[in-house]
């Protein structure tokens, strides 16, 4: 009995040894990869924890109680407030005309909501100043009207949805392509309205993906710099985020204080990857429950491939 | 879901755009979205980004090449580039290295580390830099090892190119990954059965059909790495003809008020921008054909 499982682990082995390397090597590999993620991932947020506490917990809370800082934060949860769902919105309905339709000049499209990814931060709060700033287009009409966007909240958020805009509509639209039109189109022939089908056929469908999409944009919306930096005009206590406040400190020597509004957001984006995480698990495992599905009801492992 | 999917003929399996052209007109709501999303997408995108094509027109060719090929621009566009494609190929080999632990190895701890590969694309850039600044600098954590040896990273351009690794690691991981997933181990074993050695089939038979995923990772890289500035001004020095990038010599002619050298700058940028969109779709398309055309 025994000498027969030894017999088969030796054939298991043998079998392996084609596909894989050897101890050794394998784990110096891992040790590269581990060491690589260390030294660029790891020591840089224990840096952050390690500066925000320099001088003690006291040090750290009292950063954070300053009333500039709480501005900042607040600044930073409006601006996602806004943006977030108007990209969402954006998002589903971009998704929607493209995966569930053909028509021409598709592609170009699927392009063009990928542009802001591929556009410098910086430029993108340029080109806002070139519309709405002093000098821009709109500049002297929006004087005489008294209404401020760029060096205020409005450019913030606008500069902010430009940046975010294709998270959640990129990672909805290779979810509702994969997944196709026969449900929603058995639906409608059912008699469903048009928003019955979306909110009971599709949107349970793509709910995990719409969150996934949420989550990222949201992390970014609360962490953009460079665009932003472009639109704010850094009024302390009135136009900084989070991330502009963490500079200001920065640049006035105040270390401690930089690190522990730094650390705030380093928290938010551990708090990103965690949910990012348990929705990857979650959707593996409903991946494989529908792979272990009896093979007599073959539609239901088709539809979800 | 199972139930409405099991109501259904089961004609259209893992392949169901190309032949589901009759379903255009039972959906509702295409005028609706379509109309929309184009709304939007102008307002948001397309106009003002037209704004800095119209504003460069303003200028004469005289203003425009002064703005974009002054000697200290020239510089940024060198130490812009030059870093980008270093951090990048950097990225091109850890990034390869990473994946291929995690798809293809065990060890304790390895969800953890999967999930902290994406870190950089949700810290905050400008975390990301003072942080880097706090252990590359002559009395951080890593600083104070190297400085004795008269290493300086901190506020010189291989501290730019730090911080574009830091930047743009995520791209070839999460790109290589799942092409390194569905790779057939049938033909490792061929190689091996064949008398391979591990190396050859390595180069020769698992390289070749990652290198699409690869190469696309790379120029996603690379044109994060392009763009960036959050990460980069704190721990460049910013120094004029050394350690200026490209982003900062567009806020700095912004805060003296030159709107046109600035739009000049950008503009040059957006170009690259869009060589690169283009250039990540292609590689995209190549390796969509070469998974046998499911996306």
């Amino acid at each position: 009995m025994s000498g027969g499982a030894t017999a088969l682990r030796g054939s298991v082995r043998r079998a392996q040894a084609g596909t894989t390397e050897s101890r050794l090597v394998r784990w110096l590999l891992i040790g590269l990869a581990l060491a690589f993620m260390g030294l660029f991932l790891v020591l840089p947020l224990a840096a952050v924890a390690t500066e925000a506490l320099r001088k003690g917990l006291g040090a750290y809370l009292e950063a954070l109680r300053e009333p500039d800082a709480w501005a900042a934060i607040r600044l930073t949860l409006i601006t996602a407030a806004i943006s977030v769902p108007l990209n969402l919105v954006f998002g589903v309905a971009a998704a929607w005309a493209i995966a569930k339709f053909e028509f021409r000049g598709k592609a170009v499209l699927t392009t063009l909501v990928d542009l802001p990814f591929a556009v410098s931060p910086v430029v993108a709060g340029l080109i806002y100043v070139l519309v709405f700033g002093a000098q821009g287009w709109l500049g002297p009409w929006l004087a005489a009207h008294d209404i401020k966007i760029i060096f205020a909240v409005p450019g913030i958020v606008l500069a902010t949805i430009f940046v975010t805009f294709p998270f959640i509509a990129r990672e909805l639209i290779p979810l509702m392509q994969a997944q196709g039109t026969d449900e929603e189109q058995a639906a409608i022939v059912l008699g469903a309205t048009g928003w019955q089908t979306f909110w009971r056929v599709t949107l349970p469908n793509i709910k995990w993906g719409l969150l996934y999409g949420v989550i990222l944009s949201n992390a970014r919306a609360m962490g953009e710099f460079g665009a932003v930096s472009v639109v704010s005009g850094h009024i302390r206590g009135q136009t900084n985020t989070m991330p502009l406040h963490v500079e200001v400190l920065y640049n006035e020597y105040q270390s401690v204080a930089a690190f522990a509004v730094a650390s705030l957001l380093a928290i938010l984006a551990l708090v990103t990857l965690v949910i990012k995480s348990v929705i990857e698990w979650r959707h593996e495992r409903e991946m494989k429950a529908l792979a272990d599905l009896p093979p007599e009801r073959p539609t239901a492992g088709a539809a979800a491939a | 879901m199972t139930a409405a999917s099991s109501a259904l003929p089961s004609t259209a399996a893992p392949l169901p755009r190309q032949k589901s052209g009759g379903a255009k007109r039972v959906l509702p709501g295409f005028n609706l979205t379509l109309g929309y999303a184009l709304f939007y997408l102008c307002l948001i995108v397309l106009i003002p980004l037209s704004a800095l094509v119209f504003k460069t027109f303003t200028l004469s060719w005289d203003q425009f090449w002064t703005a974009v090929a002054s000697p200290r621009v020239l510089a940024s566009y060198r130490l812009t580039f030059g870093a980008s494609l270093i951090a990048a190929i950097v990225n091109l080999f850890g990034g390869l290295l990473v994946a291929w632990v995690l798809v293809r190895y065990d060890f304790p701890g390895k969800r953890i580390v999967d999930a902290l590969v994406d870190l950089p694309f949700a810290l905050p850039t400008a975390v990301a830099g003072i942080s880097l600044t706090a252990l590359l600098a002559g009395n951080g954590w890593i600083g104070q090892f190297l400085e004795p040896h008269g290493i300086k990273v901190a506020f010189t351009p291989a501290g730019v190119v730090i911080a574009l690794i830091f930047i743009g690691l995520p791209f070839v991981v999460r790109t290589v990954q799942p092409v390194l997933e569905d790779t057939e181990k049938e033909l490792e074993e061929a190689a091996t059965s064949l008398g391979a050695t591990r190396w050859q089939t390595f180069r020769l038979v698992i390289l070749p059909s990652i290198m699409p995923a690869l190469l696309t990772g790379f120029a996603m890289a690379f044109a994060r790495a392009i763009g960036e500035y959050g990460s980069v001004i704190f721990i460049a020095g910013n120094m004029p003809m050394v350690s200026e990038i490209t982003p900062l010599i567009i806020i700095s002619k912004l805060e003296q008020y030159d709107f046109a050298g600035a739009t000049a700058v950008a503009l040059v940028m957006l170009l690259i921008s869009f060589v690169m969109l283009l250039v990540i779709n292609g590689l995209q398309g190549w390796q969509r054909k070469r998974s046998g055309g499911t996306s």
